[in-house]
């Protein structure tokens, strides 16, 4: 029988994406594993892997299209033994398309698929099949399966008969053990959100306790993040006017259009809503580096091969310790509450081609910098091949963003909702300074530039991480304690 | 420059199964032993004391052969042959260690391991029978040399060869002590005990815990108790041996429980108090290896902590089993390869089993375990005598118990007692390792007519969905 292949869900809040590139056409054997299509996300390409096997019969949905909908039929899978040609497929489903498209009748859709196929298949079958098989099955047939026989009988009644119960059919099929399915059932846990660590990928019981927290904690940021959201929904909609160029005042030949992707989209949609929604104010300081590059020096004197420890290593370090300081610092706005984290989650933004993406370093507070310096640097090559995982640049609780490297003396950056702070690094370059003396000597200082959510941070607050953020910068040794 | 890419100390059923997994995975392995190949599993464990369990079972059924509609007018044994049959299997078995290293060419060093300093990880020494030392190098070192059988010399429990033994001369006896005492009752103590309880031997057992047994569930612990009582052994639960004194041949133990303490004159004690690891003369110290009550301590994939060096097995603690141990020795080596599929060690997995007559198997929590750790339980029992099987084979003496957390039907662990349940337990094992629920037992189909009708009865029954009861 026919196996639909759906758009799966690449992230618990993912609702729609681009089917951005087939790996296989029509006629293709696949098997379970393989790689059969590409799908862009708001901010990532991932790829979609095959969970059966057999013949692709048809692609339902083109490359290219954009706004289509989880669960909806992506493209048929024809099993061993079936003609792909004769396979039937749905409709296209997009965000698009019709209102008509609803649960109840995609529900009908798939019930009557089957029975319709089989209609089809009846005739070129009979004459080889069933004849065949009709005439030498009775002798052994108590002792074996009858598989051909039974499949046309099981077949009959499965259209005749009211539907028992959902005994897994082909469709949205995730390997997960009985008892990870029944906790993830019980703890509303979507499987398909979770990666399995059993064998093959399966998932099991640690994957879906593991979840638990994770689900939390997720829920009470898309809260914070969604709950301006609703508000808002009408206002950049409504209030940004279209964004178009006047062929009146721009000729369409003097420059060339690139079409949107989903990162574009995103990153042009969470910087508006929050430049629109959030009271940025900022803040200065400069902090000198002179101790901070000692004992960077120092420290990859005495690591161990492979491991180099950068600068901007040492300062997500630095801004974890003082979120632990200033607690209060580590906060979002939600219409219910502040939200205030337990555990410092540093985003740190990375440009890549075509945009803007923020990794995330988890609990950065209880890492060493060699861990710090070895996640940073998979989760940046990962970023730039596109290749993260939403929850890899989700979750966050305060950001970095480092211009240094390209000479910029002092920037202020777009708070990263939910997130309630973001620090802009600019470069670390000779000054002279007046000492404690009254002397004016070099030294090697850099500005910083922290954002604040005023919703959340007060000044004297942003003041005060700050001065923590400087003194651990300042006196690096000090995170040690 | 290695000289190897691992290098494993100790050959029983952890080190050699390690070495063979390691040669799998394209490691050039060598494993060093002072012994005999195969370790104390093979040589004076598991195996041979099987063969001995096997001569008393046998000699069980020719003693009720009248049960069966056979006569057989007197059944007696040969304890020299039954010995010598024992040690026949056990020499077999250490060959075919032999024969599997040379097919995965293993390097084998005889001679006494000792560990220096080194990087990247510690220097193997190895001193041989003819006492010169030759050292080692190699990428990986893991430490698999076991245990033995603890001692307290304070009361007198040191075992001395000829009237206070352990289970290396319990296991090739001379002629069979008319009294017996075995101190300690678990599995190996028991064992021992039913042993000699077939051969005709007057056996106490002295256990310190209020049950015999004590890692098993409760209520099989009193099962088993009460089918031993039956056979004729004694027990002294909640009681301790002060001292073992020694004269003209003969041991008087004072066992002492609550306040009152008791004289018994045996001829023979076996001393079956536990396990202590082998962590001495291996330079462990000076390495700074953490060792804690006589056991290396170790993480999931048997990381010492120290560079280069693991430890499996008995020597890193409990339980000691030797499927423990071997399963151990794979996922330490899969670890040090970076093989795909490994995954850390999960002790809750591990089947025990308890080879007397009757047998004893058990996986996962018992149910006061379970109440502990704070699950809602459902509880499916199924006795011997509801199995049609069972009846037949004239083993209608036992029970199935399950345990499952009521809510997401977790089989939370499984205990049976009775004829074959060593050979049934797996089946539980798989589904727990599967995370299989009491569901996806309740559709599995059981072969008609077998003894593992009974754990599916047992499944049923904890929802109240019992059959054939």
């Amino acid at each position: 029988m026919a196996i639909n292949i759906t758009m799966p869900a690449l992230s618990p809040t993912m609702e729609e994406g681009t089917l951005a590139r087939w790996m296989v056409k029509p006629g293709d054997t696949i098997s379970s594993g393989d790689v059969i299509a590409e799908i862009e996300t708001d901010k990532a390409t991932m790829e979609v892997e095959a969970v059966d096997e057999g013949t692709i019969a048809k692609i339902v949905v083109e490359a290219g299209t954009e706004g289509v909908k989880v669960n909806s039929v992506i493209a048929v899978l024809a099993e061993e033994g079936e003609d792909p040609d004769n396979v039937e497929a749905p409709e296209a489903a997009t965000a698009g398309g019709s209102e008509k498209s609803d649960d109840s009748s995609n529900d009908d859709e798939e019930a009557e698929k089957p029975a319709k196929s089989e209609e089809k298949k009846a005739p070129d079958d009979k004459p080889k099949k069933s004849d065949a098989e009709r005439t030498t099955s009775t002798g052994d047939s108590a002792q074996k399966p009858r598989e051909a026989e039974g499949k046309d009988v099981r077949k009959e009644l499965e259209g005749t008969s009211p539907k028992l119960a959902d005994v897994g059919s082909g469709k949205d099929r995730i390997k997960a053990s009985p008892l990870a399915r029944r906790i993830a059932a019980l703890r509303d846990i979507d499987l398909s959100t979770l990666e399995g660590s059993g064998p093959r990928g399966r998932i099991v019981k640690a994957d879906v306790e593991a979840a638990e927290p994770r689900k939390k904690q997720a829920a009470s940021e898309k809260k914070a993040a969604d709950a301006p959201a609703d508000t808002a929904k009408a206002a950049p909609d409504g209030l940004i006017l279209p964004q178009v160029l006047d062929d009146r005042v721009y000729d369409p030949e003097s420059y060339e259009l690139k079409p949107l992707d989903g990162m574009r989209k995103t990153v042009a949609k969470r910087l508006t809503q929050s430049f629109m929604q959030v009271p940025h104010f900022p803040l200065n300081v400069d902090i000198k580096l002179d101790k901070l590059l000692a004992s960077r020096a120092d420290i990859n004197e005495a690591a161990p091969e492979g491991v180099k420890i950068s600068v901007n290593d040492m300062l997500i370090k630095a801004s974890a310790l003082a979120l632990m300081s200033e607690p209060d610092c580590n906060a979002s706005f939600t219409d219910k509450g502040i939200a205030y984290h337990k555990s410092a989650h540093i985003s740190v933004a990375v440009a890549i081609d075509g945009g803007l993406i923020t990794p995330v370093i988890r609990d950065a507070q209880t890492k060493g910098l060699a861990t710090i310096s070895r996640e940073m640097r998979d989760l940046a090559t990962r970023a730039r091949e596109r290749k993260l995982k939403p929850q890899e640049y989700s979750g966050g609780t305060f950001s970095i963003s480092n211009l240094g490297m390209f000479g910029i003396k002092s920037f202020g950056s777009i708070i990263n909702q939910p997130e309630g702070m973001i620090l802009s690094v600019g470069a670390g370059e000779k000054r002279p300074v007046v000492d404690d003396a009254g002397e004016i000597v070099p030294a090697t200082v850099m500005t910083v530039t922290l954002s604040c959510d005023h919703r959340v941070i007060g000044g004297a607050e942003g003041a005060k991480w700050l001065a923590a953020f400087k003194r651990y910068v300042e006196h690096p040794q000090s995170m040690l304690l | 420059m290695a000289d190897y890419d691992l290098i494993v100390i100790g050959s029983g059923p952890g080190g050699y199964v390690a070495a063979i997994r390691a040669s799998q995975l394209g490691m050039k392995t060598a494993i060093v032993e002072r012994e005999s190949l195969g370790g104390i599993c093979l040589n004076w464990g598991c195996i041979p004391t099987k063969a001995l369990l096997r001569s008393a079972e046998v000699l069980h059924y020719a003693n009720n052969a009248k049960d069966f509609g056979l006569k057989i007018d007197k059944a007696d044994f040969d304890l020299e042959a039954v010995v010598k049959r024992s040690r026949g299997v056990a020499k077999q078995l250490s060959s075919g260690v032999s024969h599997l290293m040379k097919k995965n060419k293993i390097d084998v060093i005889m001679g006494e391991a000792s560990l220096k300093k080194g990087k990247p990880a510690p220097t193997v020494s190895v001193k041989e029978k003819d006492g010169k030392s030759k050292e080692y190098k190699a990428k990986n070192v893991i430490l698999a040399t076991g245990a033995r059988a603890r001692a307290i010399p304070q009361a007198g429990l040191e075992p001395d060869g000829d009237l206070i033994w352990t289970y290396r001369e319990a296991m090739v006896p001379k002629e069979t002590p008319k009294k017996l005492l075995v101190i300690g009752s678990g599995a190996i103590g028991i064992e021992f005990a039913s042993f000699y309880n077939e051969l005709g031997s007057d056996v106490t057992v002295v256990e310190a815990v209020d049950r015999i047994l004590p890692v098993e569930d409760e209520e099989i612990s009193g099962l088993a108790r009460k089918q031993f009582e039956k056979q004729g052994i004694k027990f002294h639960t909640g009681a301790q041996v002060k001292s073992l004194k020694k004269s003209n041949g003969k041991v008087t133990a004072d066992i002492s429980s609550g306040d009152k303490t008791e004289k018994l004159e045996v001829d023979r004690v076996i001393l079956a108090i536990g396990i202590v690891g082998n962590v001495e003369g291996l330079g462990l110290e000076e390495l700074g290896v953490k060792v804690e009550k006589t056991h290396v301590l170790v993480d999931g994939f048997g990381r010492t902590g120290v560079d280069g060096l693991y430890a499996i097995g008995d020597l890193t603690g409990a339980p000691w089993l030797a499927h423990k141990a071997s399963h151990e020795g794979v996922m330490c080596v899969e670890g040090i390869a970076g093989a795909e599929d490994a995954h850390a060690f999960d002790a809750w997995n591990v089947p025990g089993c308890t080879y007397s007559h009757p047998q004893i198997a058990s996986v996962g929590l018992t149910e006061a375990k379970a109440k502990e750790a704070g699950h809602k339980i459902k509880v499916g029992k199924f006795p011997f005598i509801g199995n049609g099987k069972a009846i037949a084979l004239g083993a209608a003496e036992g029970l199935v118990k399950t345990v499952f957390d009521a809510e997401t039907g977790e089989l939370l662990g499984a205990h049976m007692i009775g004829a074959e349940v060593t050979e049934l337990i797996q089946g539980y094992v798989i589904a727990r390792e599967g995370e299989l629920t009491e569901e996806t037992l309740m559709h599995t189909v059981f072969p008609h007519p077998t003894l593992s009708e009974m754990m599916h009865e047992s499944v049923l029954a904890s929802q109240g969905r019992v059959l054939h009861m």
